[in-house]
């Protein structure tokens, strides 16, 4: 059975892209057949994040319009096994997309064995971001502890339960998920930032993890290696907490506290 | 400066995110009663904050409507929010700016005109 998760959040930079990457590799690594998807028609960028920019021949579009097969659109990953990725089109816009294109896409995946489609959707919420979603049978909701990012995440949620095709044929819903990223918990702890307890509290979504601000999500971009292959980094560890979760582990969520302050540096810093 | 802020309870004394977590929460449930509520929700919405305005001048957001689910029953909920100049009608300028919402009276000078016109009338 082929599982298609959607990586969306309305609100842009707040780390799609890095999550999709990241849940990708970490089901591959896992020994999953995994395929991620870039839907963000116009503005590549998950190849930059995968590290395979410079391997790019066909894309997304070229597949849906049938001037390729999946076997030349499909990027191999040269680190893990079983993983795969299939570019966006950089010099076509979302127009290009269509649900029926976009379902023999799907079909072929199908066909051939993947085991987690994972949707890497463009931001805000026109068609691109409702053609991501549109196939999902799980949605991970990627959130940073910030108003808009928070009421963003709550209209996508809205447009979930009303717009994807397990809503409109009246099919169990959607499972939802919440990643919150970029999450600083000396902030919290200053009062500063939303807690993970009061997103929960707002968004009302079962948490799957928790992201931490950590410089390694931007070494690792740069070096267009996904965070989760860094085991040294919170982030990366933090994602690997998530992919168990995902599997449907029950792990206690790490990196909420803040690190404690000696006194002389609480008193001068 | 970590050397005066090492004396506050930091908490309370600059807590934004309390004021995030506030306005969100007024904001979600306001972005909710479009999706989770009946279609005809925000026609009605719209139909009785156009009978208000027929009356009282009021704002778009004056209405706020809540349907909730109590056990075998739906409970509409209406909230309509009259701000103190709100008070004066929109169509006629017979009232006074009262304080309270719920008392719209004429005022003195009101009354007057409304005596002559009448008287005029007849």
């Amino acid at each position: 059975m082929t599982k298609t998760i959607v990586v969306t959040s309305g609100k842009g930079g707040v780390g799609k892209t890095t999550t999709s990457a990241s849940i990708a590799t970490g089901l591959a690594k896992r020994g999953f057949k995994t395929v991620v998807i870039d839907f963000d028609v116009g503005l590549r960028n998950l190849d930059l994040i995968m590290g395979c920019e410079r391997r790019v021949v066909y894309d997304l579009v070229n597949l849906v319009n049938q001037e390729a097969s999946l076997h030349q659109t499909l990027i191999k990953d040269k680190r893990i096994d079983n993983l795969y990725i299939l570019p966006a089109s950089q010099t076509r816009d979302k127009d290009a997309l269509t649900i029926e294109g976009i379902a023999r896409v799907m079909h072929k995946l199908k066909k051939s064995k993947f085991d987690y489609i994972i949707c890497d959707s463009p931001a805000g919420i026109e068609k691109g971001a409702k053609m991501a979603l549109y196939f999902a049978d799980e949605a991970i909701v990627t959130t940073n502890p910030e108003v808009s990012s928070v009421r963003d995440s709550d209209r996508i949620l809205g447009i979930l339960q009303s717009e994807s095709k397990r809503s409109k044929m009246n099919e169990e819903p959607v499972k939802e998920h919440l990643l919150i990223t970029r999450y600083n918990p000396t902030r919290v702890k200053d009062g500063q930032m939303l807690s993970v307890d009061d997103i929960v509290d707002l968004l009302a979504i079962p948490l799957l993890g928790i992201i931490p601000e950590s410089p390694s999500v931007l070494d690792s971009s740069n070096a267009g290696k996904p965070v989760i292959l860094d085991d040294e980094s919170e982030a990366g560890q933090a994602y690997s907490d998530a992919i168990d979760r995902l599997l449907g582990e029950s792990k206690p969520h790490r990196f909420m506290e803040a690190p404690k302050k000696g006194f002389l540096s609480r008193l001068f810093g | 400066m970590g050397f005066f802020k090492f004396f506050r309870s930091n908490k309370d004394d600059d807590a934004s995110a309390k004021l995030a977590k506030d306005r969100l929460q007024v904001l979600i449930a306001h972005q909710r009663t479009g999706r989770e509520g009946p279609d005809y929700l925000p026609m009605l919405k719209q139909d009785i904050l156009d009978v208000i305005k027929k009356y009282v001048a009021v704002g778009d957001d004056a209405v706020s409507v809540q349907l909730d689910s109590q056990d075998d029953c739906d409970v509409l909920e209406l909230n309509i929010t009259l701000s103190e100049d709100a008070t004066s009608t929109a169509s006629t300028p017979s009232a006074t700016s009262s304080s309270s919402p719920s008392s719209i009276q004429p005022s003195a000078a009101a009354k007057k005109r409304a005596m002559e016109r009448r008287q005029a009338a007849t």
